[in-house]
């Protein structure tokens, strides 16, 4: 009888998405020659959902924007930042002022490089963050657990981040995430520049984490360090997500995939096809009516240059494409 | 620390030193002997003399001996540790530099401190309320201070604190007509107040935008958008990451405006009749008093390099960043 009653409870959690993102958009305003201004759209129209325990890849190309889909959820975005759509956490609506309270509680950020440490403190000071002077001793003591966890030596403690290594330091950066007792991970780019083992190893964390219950966001643009671990892959193309796949649909010739591009990204790997699509992203500043895709698309017809498509659902995971259904 | 290193960084830089002093020597002298004013001319003033008198004089001041002669004559007393003899003051330029350096030193070390301090402050209020009013009027003030001359400053502080209100005495680092065993420590500071709030004025701008600027760029880096990410904000993102990184360069700044300050003490003293070293370069240079002169251009040399000395060393041995580098290579 527990036995069910757990089951349903679990279900009921996987069923719910712990973090929903609906339809943002995320524009800069600049000023261009003299004082005319302009707006650069990174991000529109993105939805998106995050469940507890499972690992979400945001895969796509280097500077398309996805870090700044990281900074939108934490609200961090900088003062020329307009945002737009809603955002819901745990069933609640996540304005600024809530991102404000929960961010570094129950969200929390793995950023990409050691830049992202202060390099004036020591690693110690770093992970165990401004604490007041009560819990120190309790945070401490959990910074050394969790160094032993992750393998850093106890002599790390006292360095600066200049003194560290590629892997030691993105072992700290793991480590600040799992200091509190936190709900969802976002993870942006957390595995350029390592070698294999340390890659698997970087991974391997994340894995333990969402089987502790996290919902983890893996921002990456490695679709195969990706597809080792996730749950689903959402294909970001142009500021928007094209796709969200099971990281199963990726098989043969991509068969399973929905979307023309995410079928190009899988073909264009090397153990595949090793094939590359004509063609390049849209630019940020060009303006877009149709589908982010239209150019490079081989089976692109009328409408498709006349409206942005809807995110659909098909076959048990969402496209934003018109010929499918 | 790694003591090699640090020997081999201290007598390259004395070398340089050495060096530097011997062609600065040679420089002023140089230009001394170029000035166009007549040193028996400057010492009798009005008064009409008897040309064996003059003679006596022209003697005494080494008109006529030639220029290398006269130098070789002082660098040779310089090496056996003799300065001369100051002509305007007739006392060892030893106990002249010594005293009037001591009553700068006072000035200068105060103003430098409270110029520090001020200037940190003003910029750091000014970096976290960039754009308001606030680092607005901070702004202005600096620019202010930044475009007056130092000794206009100081001529409309005297007028209004020394003349109108009367806070401060309008001159001189002790009272007149006070033996000297009866001049109080009060006295002393009551005195030294007005120079050394004027000196540190220029002092306080170019440390309070250095700052300012400083804080900003700090403030827009990665590592504080990370620690905002894990819920730190305000005043404790300023406190933990701000000061922290902004602290070193303002301090190496600090070292490396002692040539400032020097030369703000000169004007600063000629205008309080401050009786420092500043009071007294102006005299021997005016009177052709060589040998206390040089010796002032020897001692301000010298503390001009120290401070870029005190600089160099914090960039190498205090920052981890750059002792880390030192230690790898």
């Amino acid at each position: 009888m527990t036995d069910t009653s757990q089951k349903s409870d679990e279900e009921k959690e996987r069923s719910e998405a712990l973090l929903k993102v609906k339809d943002i958009s995320l524009s800069f305003i600049q000023y261009a020659s003299g004082l005319r201004q302009t707006e650069l759209k990174v991000i529109s129209n993105l939805s998106m959902e995050a469940y507890s325990g499972e690992i979400l890849a945001v895969v796509g190309s280097s500077g398309s924007g996805k870090s700044l889909l990281a900074h939108a959820i934490l609200g961090i975005l900088p003062s020329n930042a307009k945002l737009s759509g809603t955002m819901e956490y745990n069933g609640h609506d996540l304005s600024q002022k809530k991102k404000e309270e929960l961010r570094g509680k129950e969200i929390v950020l793995i950023p990409q490089s050691t830049t992202y440490l202060d390099p004036l403190m020591r690693i110690s000071s770093q992970v165990i963050g401004n604490v007041e002077e009560k819990n120190k001793d309790s945070r401490k003591k959990l910074q050394r657990e969790i160094f032993q966890k992750y393998d850093l030596k106890p002599e790390v403690e006292k360095m600066f981040p200049h003194e560290l290594s590629g892997g030691m330091i993105r072992r700290v950066l793991v480590s600040t995430a799992v200091m509190n007792s936190s709900k969802i991970v976002i993870a942006d780019e957390p595995t350029p520049g390592l070698d294999e083992k340390n890659l698997n190893e970087t991974l391997s964390y994340f894995k333990d984490m969402a089987s502790k219950g996290y919902a983890v966001i893996l921002i990456t643009h490695d679709i195969e360090a990706a597809l080792k671990i996730s749950d689903k892959i959402a294909i970001f193309y142009a500021g928007t997500i094209l796709e969200i796949a099971n990281t199963d649909d990726f098989s043969g010739e991509g068969e399973k995939l929905r979307h023309q591009y995410t079928k190009a990204l899988w073909n264009a790997l090397p153990q595949n096809k090793f094939r590359a699509i004509k063609g390049h992203q849209p630019m940020q500043d060009e303006v877009l009516d149709g589908c982010f895709f239209y150019e490079r698309c081989t089976t692109r017809g009328e409408v498709c240059s006349k409206c942005v498509p809807e995110l659909k659902l098909f076959n048990g995971g969402m496209v934003r494409c018109n010929n499918v259904s | 620390m790694n003591y090699r290193k640090l020997s081999i960084f201290m007598g390259k830089k004395a070398l340089k030193l050495v060096f530097l002093l011997i062609v600065v020597c040679i420089a002023s002298f140089w230009i001394v002997e170029q000035s166009p004013i007549d040193p028996v001319r400057a010492y009798i003033g009005e008064m009409s003399i008897q040309p064996e008198q003059k003679a006596k004089l022209e003697e005494y001041w080494g008109v006529n001996t030639p220029a290398h002669e006269k130098f070789l004559n002082w660098a040779e007393n310089l090496l056996k540790g003799d300065l001369g003899t100051s002509l305007i003051y007739r006392m060892p330029v030893t106990d002249v530099v010594k005293e009037r350096f001591a009553a700068s030193l006072v000035l200068m070390a105060s103003s430098w401190l409270l110029s520090g301090v001020l200037g940190f402050v003003l910029g750091i209020i000014a970096g976290m309320k960039n754009g308001t009013l606030i680092d607005k009027a901070i702004k202005v003030y600096c620019y202010i201070l930044l475009a007056a001359p130092t000794f206009w400053l100081a001529l409309i502080f005297l007028l209004i604190f020394a003349v109108n209100l009367g806070w401060f005495p309008v001159g001189l680092s002790v009272p007149i007509g006070v033996a000297s065993e009866d001049v109080t420590f009060f006295d002393r500071i009551h005195h030294l107040i007005l120079p050394t709030v004027t000196l540190s004025l220029l002092g306080v701008a170019s440390i309070a935008m250095f700052t300012r600027e400083k804080l900003i760029e700090v403030m827009e880096s990665d590592y504080v958008l990370f620690a905002k990410a894990r819920g730190e904000k305000g005043s404790t993102l300023v406190k933990r990451h701000g000061i922290r990184n902004v602290a070193l360069p303002a301090i190496t700044l600090q070292f490396l405006g002692f040539s400032e300050l020097f030369g703000g003490a000169v004007l600063v003293e000629q205008v309080f009749s401050y009786p420092g070293i500043g009071q007294a370069a102006v005299a021997a240079g005016l009177r052709s008093d060589v040998p206390l002169l040089l010796a002032i251009v020897i001692v301000s040399a010298v503390f001009v390099y120290s401070g870029n000395l005190i600089a160099d060393m914090i960039y190498e041995f205090v920052d981890p960043r750059i002792k880390q580098q030192e230690m790898r290579t």
